[in-house]
């Protein structure tokens, strides 16, 4: 059985990649940074690091669409975020890698017999429960079946994109599937959401190095996400959010306000409600993000972010109409029928009221009769 | 379903449908009281009657001279906290946003920092109205359950609404949702409260005013 600690050492791996110490430690710094964390700790984080072997990774796809894994593979080159090739050893990926059929299933058993109550289990999908989960199947297996078995000894589980660590597309109405998050079914490890359709890529590999170079789980928000990345709205952080301040509102996709770059909150951005770094590390190398291309937030990274009404209906709007939000005629609909409803209410106690109080007066008129025949 | 779409969702549904139900219950209730006929004569004819019970909408909204000095400050207390209500209830732009889905129109808002200082402003405003209802002998005596339960359900409103603003108490999206929430429970004891004073105040100076020139008297 082969040891990793016997291994080459991750800085041993740079080395004869001919990745420079420079480059590395500047690598490092930028994720320090990334991560919140003081000023030196990138000097600290990349002394762990050489010094760190591998850990073994298996990333496991279920229901997803692969975005997830495009946008963690569109990190890595040519930017630096290629050293997490070398920083993690992906030891089954049935996307990413080369073996297919019994020999890929055995890469996965192996490296979860090898690397007992170490290895990461990335999980890239949601898992459909529903009719014996048959609905997500690889190697006559179900995604139920392969998440339990990989994650009884691994040391955490990171859930990549928001179907993994909410459920996401496939989990929404009516969710045919029975589609779940890995955190329905897997209790009893430590378990880090990466939500977003798709994650950010820095993000993805950001919580990956943490984790490698301390050996602990971030701290987490409500979600089980990490906090430094999912610590503020998109709307806290928002280049326009001056303009919302405002009160400038871009009302169509082709108006002053929209050419203008005014607050896209009224085109139904789901900024205000959504805890995602988009607005701070940005997508394609830090170029922008949608907000900054003109288009609303639609609050991916969050639960039920797809059974949430039209994505172009303002956070603002009522929820209960036939299309998701309430429409004008809906609302006078229900108003008249509450009016009717109100009416004939006003109409019978009135009625009811009246009737009590004659009888009340027949009741006195009579007990008058009565005594003055005495 | 989340508390926010919980908020704005079935409770908002029942809150709007029970608001006007209620609404509705409350005036046809005080239509179809029976009043006794006036017998008397008409002073004035129903045209400048009906000019009268207009003119009493605009002087029963002013304090009378002769006690101005009494009634003064809790004048000025009431029309800062209701013109503060005015404008952070209609002039925000995510309740422009909201009133703007049920009824298709939107208008112009104020801007955000304007409308937050507004709000903290009607608070205020809202302590001093409590204060001087716990303070003032008569005032205090006429009060009951309703007075000070209305009152808690309109700073509840302006209070998580400021929490929303200001990003504490929580997630955002929980105070939102409890702000909406408030907004609610609002919508669903207006009609039962003193809150229905919204509807009934012009109409009854109306009618007051209306009568008096009837009888001959100034409105």
């Amino acid at each position: 059985m082969p040891d990793r600690d016997r291994e080459p050492t991750i800085g041993e791996l740079l080395d004869r990649s001919g990745v420079s110490r420079r480059g590395f430690v500047k690598y490092c710094t930028a994720m320090a940074s990334l991560l919140a964390l003081p000023p030196l700790a990138g000097r600290a984080m990349a002394q762990q690091l050489r010094a760190a072997h591998r850990p073994s990774v298996i990333y496991l796809s279920f229901q997803e669409c692969t975005g997830c894994l495009e946008s963690l593979t569109r990190s890595f080159s040519p930017t630096l975020e290629s050293l997490l090739f070398d920083v993690i050893s992906l030891d089954y990926d049935d996307t990413l890698q080369a073996a297919a059929g019994k020999q890929a299933e055995q890469a996965r058993d192996r490296a979860m017999k090898e690397n007992y109550g170490k290895y990461i289990v990335v999980v890239d999908g949601s898992v459909p429960t529903n009719d014996g989960g048959v609905y997500s199947c690889a190697g006559g297996r179900s995604a139920v079946d392969v998440l339990t078995e990989a994650a009884k000894d691994a040391a955490a589980i990171i859930c990549v994109g928001t179907c993994s660590a909410f459920g996401g597309i496939p989990h929404a109405d009516p969710n045919p599937t029975g589609a779940r998050a890995v955190s329905d079914i897997i209790g009893d490890k430590p378990i880090v959401n990466v939500s977003g359709c798709p994650p950010i890529p820095e993000v993805i590999t950001g919580t990956l190095l943490q984790f490698v170079t301390t050996g602990q789980v971030p701290d987490l928000d409500a979600h089980g996400r990490p906090t430094v990345f999912f610590g503020n709205t998109i709307h806290d952080r928002c280049y326009r959010r001056p303009f919302y301040d405002q009160g400038k509102f871009a009302k169509t996709f082709d108006d002053e306000g929209a050419r203008n770059g005014w607050c896209l909150y009224e085109l139904g951005c789901k900024g205000p409600t959504t805890y995602n770094a988009c607005a701070t590390v940005k997508w394609n190398g830090g170029v922008s993000f949608p907000i900054e291309s003109g288009h609303p937030c639609l609050g991916c990274a969050e639960p039920d972010f797809w059974d949430r009404g039209s994505f172009y209906s303002p956070l603002a709007s009522a929820r209960w109409g036939k299309a998701g939000e309430v429409s004008p005629t809906e609302a006078a609909e229900i108003a008249a029928g509450a009016v009717a409803v109100g009416a004939a209410l006003g109409v019978g106690s009135v009625l009811l009221g009246r009737h009590r109080q004659k009888a009340r007066i027949e009741g006195s008129e009579k007990q008058e009769d009565g005594d003055g025949s005495h | 379903m989340d508390l926010i779409d919980l908020a704005r969702g079935p409770v908002l549904k029942a809150a709007v449908v029970i608001f006007f139900a209620g609404v509705v219950w409350r005036i046809v209730n005080i239509l179809l009281l029976q009043h006794r006929r006036d017998r008397n004569e008409p002073r004035r004819g129903v045209g400048a009657s009906l000019l009268g019970g207009l003119k009493a909408m605009g002087s029963r909204s002013w304090p009378h001279p002769e006690f101005i000095g009494r009634t003064g400050a809790g004048e000025v207390l009431g029309y800062s906290y209701h013109l503060g209500l005015f404008a952070l209830v209609l002039l925000f732009a995510p309740h422009i946003s909201f009133f703007g889905s049920f009824f298709g129109v939107r208008w112009p808002a104020l801007p955000s920092s304007v409308v937050t200082v507004v709000s903290v402003l009607t608070f205020t405003l809202a302590l001093a109205v409590l204060f001087r209802r716990l303070t003032h002998r008569v005032l205090r005596r006429l009060s009951n359950f309703d007075d000070y339960f209305s009152w808690f359900v309109v700073t509840l409103v302006i209070v998580t609404g400021l929490m929303a603003t200001a990003h504490v108490g929580g997630p955002y999206p929980t105070v939102l949702g409890l702000h909406i929430l408030s907004f609610d429970l609002l919508l669903i004891w207006y009609p039962f409260g003193k809150l229905m004073h919204a509807f009934y105040i012009f109409p009854t100076r109306a009618v007051d005013g209306y009568l008096l020139t009837r009888k001959g008297a100034p409105s």
